[in-house]
């Protein structure tokens, strides 16, 4: 494992993109000096951060260099730790939900894990470390913005429309009925983000997937399908997550006795 | 049990954090009678009304709908039976029709379009239903707010303190057509309210709340003359 890492570091490509560092950094650094001429007294959070980055970037570089020689199943144990941290993240946004981090955890795993197992049995993912994990992880992490994102508006709406939730219940309602139209508004405001994705794809902006496969010298039209469906993966992770964590919250916020739950602030 | 009120409580209480909101609440409310909860804001009034349809849990104590504890009950049923007229009218986005008619349509049940238009022309909202709900002025949402709760044919109203957050004009009609509409359905209610004037004109008997106990109870006069025991 350590003749491996020793192996990357020793390539020669690995110098060659140091020296681009070198150039980068130049340019990098005439932005700090123009702060400090203009006086803006970012040139030292300026400086810390561009080194952090670089040090950190390295170093998940570094670890994914010793990942891609350990054995392809354990790729679901690196996968299944970051559903974990996932899950944390998201959770710490619906703080005050009953059961945020079960309810969250269930939905991420189911959202991302079936899309991820699916598109391994159909080939789309290499049932390979080197293609599970970062593919996976990118999988997992949008389910996760799209989590918390249907969280988030999802406490509101129970903060907000109490009231109105309370008066659907004393009518009679059953509680799945009353709350309804405040799931689907939480599920509709968590997908927004990539409903825009999908409709901007190509003419807004050409995402990250596709641009480092055109300059890794991939035809550009196989490049243009993948990145479709890595945005057609997380469309499916998010909205499995999201539709998923509606309909366990809907369950949660009722007590036995069909009254609302008092949303806490977290 | 045919000669058990239609709604009564038993040493009734909620303690929320520590904090007593009723204690021992014990009523009887007869057919037919308006039972007037009178008392200072903040003495439990509303935290009281909110327990008669289990919209909160009792700590402790509990009621019965015509000798039926209510916890034997499906929740959905008993507010059926045990409606409510919220201070704030609160619809929802829609016309008057589709606000009036909200109780069934939550139920996935059929619209009696005649009777949700006989209760519109009782509460002096004739040609309203197919109106946006959202151009009402508060008087005319809050007499929708009736009419929808009364459209689920209730046995009880409960009324939470309904025409306070009027101007004294839309709160004097609302008041009389609250009256006819009592009157004509034969309604048997609790009516929530700070307001000694308007407790007279609507309220047959009831109860004065200081820090959620009852301080006073029986015929309405005596209830409203007790002075404040601070």
């Amino acid at each position: 494992m350590l003749q491996d890492t020793l192996n990357h570091i020793q390539d020669p490509i690995v110098w060659e993109g140091l020296a681009q560092v070198g150039a980068a950094t130049v340019l990098a650094a005439l932005v700090v000096l123009l702060s400090r001429r203009r006086g803006l007294e970012l040139e030292t959070e300026l400086s810390v951060a561009f080194v952090r980055g670089f040090v950190q970037i390295v170093a998940v570089g570094l670890v994914i260099g010793v990942l891609l020689t350990v054995p392809v199943a354990w790729s679901a144990v690196i996968l299944v730790g970051m559903v974990g941290g996932a899950t944390w993240i998201s959770g710490q946004r619906g703080a005050g939900l009953p059961g945020v981090t079960q309810v969250s955890f269930l939905a991420i795993t189911v959202g991302a894990g079936l899309v991820i197992v699916t598109m391994t049995a159909a080939g789309a993912i290499e049932a390979t470390v080197r293609s599970l994990v970062p593919v996976g992880s990118l999988v997992i992490a949008n389910a996760m913005k799209i989590n918390s994102l249907a969280l988030d508006r999802l406490k509101d709406e129970l903060r907000d429309k109490r009231h109105e939730i309370e008066v659907g219940l004393a009518l009679g309602g059953p509680p799945p009925a009353v709350l309804a139209r405040h799931l689907r508004t939480s599920v509709r405001a968590s997908l927004i983000p990539v409903v825009d994705s999908l409709k901007s794809l190509g003419w807004v902006w050409i995402p990250g997937v596709m641009a480092g496969m055109i300059l890794g010298g991939e035809n550009p039209v196989y490049a243009a399908l993948y990145q479709f469906v890595i945005m057609a993966m997380i469309f499916a992770a998010g909205g499995l997550t999201s539709l998923l964590t509606s309909l366990l919250m809907g369950r949660r916020v009722m007590t036995e006795a069909e009254q609302l739950r008092r949303i806490g602030d977290g | 049990m045919p000669d058990a009120p239609p709604l009564a409580t038993e040493n009734l209480t909620r303690v929320v954090d520590g904090e007593t909101l009723v204690a021992d609440v014990s009523i009887e409310v007869e057919a037919e009678e308006v039972f007037v909860v009178f008392g200072p804001s903040g003495s439990g009034k509303t935290s009281l009304l909110r327990l008669l349809n289990r919209l909160d849990e009792p700590t402790s104590g509990t009621v019965y709908l015509q000798g039926t504890d209510y916890r034997t009950i499906a929740p959905r049923t008993l507010r059926q039976r045990v409606g409510w007229v919220p201070q704030a009218p609160t619809l929802i986005d829609g016309t008057v029709a589709e606000n009036v008619a909200w109780g069934p349509t939550l139920r996935d049940e059929p619209v009696d379009t005649g009777r949700l238009h006989e209760l519109l022309d009782r509460l002096g909202l004739s040609g309203f239903a197919e109106r946006d709900a959202d151009r009402l002025s508060g008087g005319e949402a809050q007499r929708v707010a009736i009419a929808r709760t009364l459209f689920n044919d209730p046995d009880v109203v409960l009324l939470d303190e309904p025409a306070s957050s009027l101007d004294a004009a839309a709160a004097d009609r609302v008041e009389a057509l609250l009256a006819d509409v009592m009157d004509a359905y034969a309604l048997t209610a609790v009516l929530v309210t700070h307001d000694a004037d308007r407790a007279r004109r609507l309220g047959h008997r009831g109860i004065r709340l200081e820090e959620g106990r009852i301080q006073a109870s029986g015929a309405l006069d005596t209830v409203l003359s007790t002075p404040v025991s601070r």
